[in-house]
């Protein structure tokens, strides 16, 4: 370039013209500042359509996506206890817990690790079949969620109760072994200082069996 | 997975489904495939919350799982069907499309089964019932068996499928039930399974169950049925007979349905009414003939065409063979000639016309955006390929300068390209041709991440930030409605009503009021432009589908 440049001065290698402007005028200024953020746009947008159909989807979309705030799909994480537990969580939450899940998917369907383990209520039917006693030790904690849905609940069965009274004595007898492992899982089931176990509620007075001679009638 | 993809699928599943799915969600989408216990680690969420959200997913479809990389024995992989989200922006258009074909039943339906993924069909029959007599007048009940009628109509159209029954592994295919493993249950795809398109097989089902056979028949279709759900059914006597039969809407077939309604207003925009009409008998008569992915529909002759034309249109014979022949000369060429047999064979060019459809997107994007003089230079150069600057400002009729000035805006918003062509080794400037050019698919391509950008950046962002915004606002005028509902349910008089309107001042109102207007404004832009978006998409898929 530098060997050529006192022949034919101003001989560019390209064709000038293409460039878009003549020798004599000036360059176009150079940029100062980075361009808008919004420049101005030199043409309107056009107007959105209108119609009938148009109204209807739109009412449709914002149907959708408030319902589906509604649906069980919609997950919420429960809310850490930052600071203090106070009382009022027990009412206010909703009892929102990490471990349950709201609707029942088709678990034959999807993997089996992603089966939650849900507390289930009680079922009459089933229940009077599963004495056996070697699987007591299994039945324990279901024995003990079945305690807390029945206390949680109104409605007794009285058959219920002296099924649930008799495991709740082989309980008290088996406890010696598992005794720390009750008592979490009593202690965090209830969230009372009284442990269940050992709490009568008094309301099967008169109703056990007699054949039943552990503890003292008064 | 574009950046933009990403970020628009982050944003429907927050909308739709909650924070936590959308963590978890984007995450795996960005890592490809993940087990769930590294799912866990790197979200760092909860493992029963990462649990649930695969649940919530998996139940809607979009994410599937398979077996590891480890073989059957290893952990469970998941990944995400990242189409399937970004169809969660049409859902609107495919209720509404259901509702226009079947009436509202089927919209119920439809609605009931998009919001839940899948649905057994009796438990969609009585939700649309209830949904159904509750809307309607005291006194009437709606019956079970107009409902159960739309869904047959919907499963034969194919606008239904059921969902693939999973194939169980072949380790515990017997015994399925005692096994301790983690039973990996393949998801099969829906085209091995001719059966779940076959509307006579379901059919037949539908019929035995409603007909009082309720009990199980399931054992003659699900070969590979899973044990532990016909266990399942037998104990619970209660239910209905189609325990894992689940439906899911095929959205494939919808996206042929809109394909062909955007082929027939282009025709009747261009042409006339008439010639709609004959292009509407064409595609209808070939819908469940034509394979999804052809690139024409089946040969029809104009004898058939003839005949199952809509009554409504008589016209003569010699008529029709005009009208046929002019849209066959039509540039467009959505009509094409095969054969003379029959009157002449004719078929509906579908490639052809959906690359039509958006070239004739892109013209107008640059025209609405640059001006009619850019879109002159623009259509030249697609109609005419490779042109030099000279050429172009020729053809263009446009001025030199001005010619320059739109080629280079063009140019640096990359919808026009520059093709060099040296005629030396070296790329010396003045022996080299320099050739504007349009590729049409790229450019599609660009314009689609454009419209996936605005969807996100503008429309779905901006009107959230409208809502955080006006949040007090809103939850304030939430609040007095129910108070107003409740007032008047238990007939509080008129003064108290009054009072009660009275807490939102004036100017709040007209807070309000203008925020519903940005934001009704901001979600029609958005279906607005999810139209856009399922023409470019369609483009894109038709380019690439398997031949």
């Amino acid at each position: 370039m530098a060997g050529s440049r006192g022949r034919g001065r101003s001989q560019f290698t390209f064709n000038v013209d293409a460039l878009g402007f003549g020798r004599g005028d000036s360059l176009p200024t150079s940029a100062q500042t980075p361009s808008p953020l919004f420049p101005p746009m030199q043409f309107r947008p056009v107007p959105l359509q209108t119609g009938e159909e148009v109204d209807y989807m739109l009412a449709l979309k914002q149907e959708l996506r408030a319902s589906s705030k509604n649906l069980p799909f919609h997950i919420k994480a429960a809310r850490t206890k930052t600071d203090v537990a106070r009382y009022s969580d027990k009412y206010q939450n909703g009892e929102l817990k990490n471990n349950c899940i709201e609707w029942s998917p088709d678990w034959s369907r999807m993997p089996k690790e992603l089966c939650i383990k849900v507390r289930k209520p009680r079922k009459t039917g089933a229940k009077p079949q599963l004495k056996q006693k070697p699987k007591v030790a299994a039945k324990k904690e279901e024995v003990l969620q079945k305690l807390e849905t029945l206390e949680k609940r109104e409605e007794e069965q009285h058959s219920e109760e002296e099924e649930d009274e008799e495991k709740k004595k082989q309980n008290d007898e088996e406890e010696g072994p598992d005794a720390d492992e009750d008592y979490d899982e009593e202690e965090i089931e209830d969230e009372t200082d009284y442990i269940m176990s050992y709490f009568d509620n008094g309301e099967d007075f008169g109703a056990d069996s007699d054949d039943n001679m552990d503890e003292a009638v008064y | 997975m574009t950046a933009q993809e990403v970020r628009l699928c982050g944003l429907l599943l927050q909308e739709h489904f909650g924070d936590v799915v959308e963590k978890v969600g984007t995450h795996l989408i960005r890592s490809g495939v993940l087990t769930l216990r590294a799912l866990a680690h790197e979200t760092k969420l909860p493992l029963d919350l990462v649990k649930k959200s695969l649940c919530v997913l998996m139940q809607h479809g979009m994410c599937a799982f398979g077996a590891g990389r480890r073989g059957p024995a290893g952990p469970v992989e998941y990944h995400i069907i990242c189409e399937r989200i970004l169809h969660m922006l049409r859902y609107p258009r495919y209720i509404y499309t259901a509702k226009s074909l079947y009436g509202d039943t089927g919209e119920l339906i439809v609605e009931e089964i998009l919001q839940r993924g899948q649905m057994t069909m009796s438990s969609t029959v009585k939700t649309v019932a209830d949904r159904l007599t509750h809307n309607m007048p005291e006194g009437q009940s709606m019956d079970y068996s107009e409902v159960v009628s739309a869904f047959s109509r919907l499963v034969e159209t194919h606008f239904l499928q059921r969902c693939p029954p999973m194939a169980s592994a072949e380790s515990s295919s017997s015994g399925a039930d005692n096994t301790p493993l983690p039973a990996v249950t393949q998801p099969t795809e829906p085209e091995d399974h001719p059966e779940l398109v076959n509307s006579d097989v379901n059919l037949r089902w539908l019929n035995c169950i409603y007909s009082g056979q309720g009990k199980r028949r399931r054992s003659s279709e699900d070969g590979e049925a899973d044990p532990r759900a016909a266990k399942k059914a037998k104990t619970d006597s209660s239910e209905r007979g189609d325990e894992g039969i689940y439906w899911q809407v095929n959205f494939q077939r919808f996206h042929l349905h809109f394909r062909d309604q955007a082929i027939i207003s282009a025709v009747s925009c261009k042409l006339d009414q008439t010639s709609s009409e004959i292009v509407r008998t064409m595609l209808r008569m070939s819908e469940v003939t034509t394979p999804t992915h052809a690139a024409f529909t089946q040969a029809l002759s104009a004898n058939e065409i003839f005949r199952a034309l809509p009554s409504s249109y008589n016209i003569a014979r010699p008529i029709l063979d005009q009208y046929l022949t002019l849209l066959v000369d039509d540039p467009m060429e959505f009509v094409g000639k095969t054969g003379d047999s029959g009157g002449g064979m004719y078929v509906v060019n579908l490639h052809r016309a959906l690359a039509n459809l958006a070239r004739a997107t892109l013209e107008s994007v640059v025209q609405e955006r640059f001006g009619s003089r850019s879109a002159r230079i623009f259509r030249l150069l697609l109609r005419k390929r490779h042109l030099e600057q000279k050429q172009v400002e020729d053809f263009a009729m446009v001025p030199a300068k001005e010619a320059k000035d739109m080629l280079y805006t063009l140019l640096s918003e990359n919808l026009v390209q520059l093709q060099e062509i040296p005629k030396t080794p070296d790329y010396a400037p003045s022996r080299t041709f320099y050739l504007y050019t349009v590729n049409q698919l790229p450019t599609a391509r660009l314009l689609l991440q454009h419209c996936y950008k605005v969807h996100i950046g503008n429309l779905i962002e901006r009107r959230l930030y409208e809502t955080k915004e006006n949040k007090r606002l809103l939850e304030k005028s939430q609040r007095i409605e129910a108070i107003l509902a409740s007032l008047q349910a238990t007939g509080a008089e008129a003064a108290q009503l009054t009072e009660v309107e009275e807490m939102i001042t004036a100017p709040e109102r007209q807070q309000l009021e203008s925020l519903r207007h940005h934001i009704n404004k901001l979600d029609s832009s958005e279906n607005q432009v999810d139209e856009t978006i399922f023409l470019l998409e369609s483009y894109i898929n038709s380019t690439q589908a398997p031949r």
